[in-house]
């Protein structure tokens, strides 16, 4: 299992080649990108506010968690933090198992809690200004649903 | 000790991280320090939602600190 927080872009693509090779006895891959959203324009830039040894240890602490639910073989996160384009990849996640259900499970539950619970701080700024943003009510709900 | 402010708080206080040369004993010591010196940021710490980290782990209530302590004042997050 790894977790990775970091300034720096990351290359989606390379991150599923490097993650999914040599692995003979996993049968299924699932990942999901997540990336920033420009809004129509109300979003120029976002910034992600992490607290790093903090932060990463708690996105561990739910990566163990649905490796452990779903057993799968492994598990990685990586998360940026820092200034954000739109159009620029935020969050990347990968989980692999035997079978393809626990994959796509995993992946679903592992995004929800991080859109809702990760402790990230998260600011939009655009031409009307900044604004702080927390979790929409769909996001918490869609959290719940693996409570 | 260190003093850290994520989220609204640190644009609440002007600040992001700051050294406490003479360190409270406690939570409430620190809390009570901080909203002395700037009160509009005292009621900002006792907000909703606003938790605390003392080396890296949430409390709850007060806690005793250490001269060496990280405290963070975390307002409420946004996931990622």
């Amino acid at each position: 299992m790894t977790v990775r927080l970091q300034t720096e872009p990351f290359e989606p693509g390379a991150l599923l080649a490097a993650f999914s090779s040599g692995r003979a006895e996993t049968g299924a891959v699932v990942t999901f990108t997540g990336i920033a959203r420009a809004a129509k324009g109300a979003v120029e830039r976002l910034e992600l506010e992490a607290y790093p040894g903090f932060t990463d240890a708690e996105i561990a602490r739910m990566a163990e968690a649905a490796k452990a639910r779903f057993a799968l073989d492994d598990v990685l996160v990586v998360h940026r933090h820092g200034p954000i384009a739109p159009g620029e990849a935020i969050v990347f996640v990968a989980t692999a198992a035997s079978h393809r259900r626990a994959a796509f499970e995993a992946a679903d539950q592992l995004m929800d809690y991080l859109k809702s619970r990760a402790p990230f701080w998260k600011k939009e700024h655009g031409p009307g200004g900044a604004r702080w943003v927390e979790p929409t009510e769909t996001d918490l709900r869609d959290a719940e649903r693996w409570d | 000790m260190r003093v850290l402010l994520f989220g609204r708080l640190s644009d609440a206080a002007g600040w992001r991280e700051r050294i406490v040369e003479t360190p409270p004993a406690t939570l409430s010591a620190l809390r009570a320090m901080l909203a002395a010196e700037d009160s509009a940021l005292g009621e900002a710490l006792a907000g909703k939602g606003v938790q605390v980290a003392v080396d890296k782990a949430i409390v709850r209530g007060d806690a005793p600190l250490s001269a060496g302590a990280e405290v963070a004042f975390l307002a409420p997050m946004s996931g990622g």
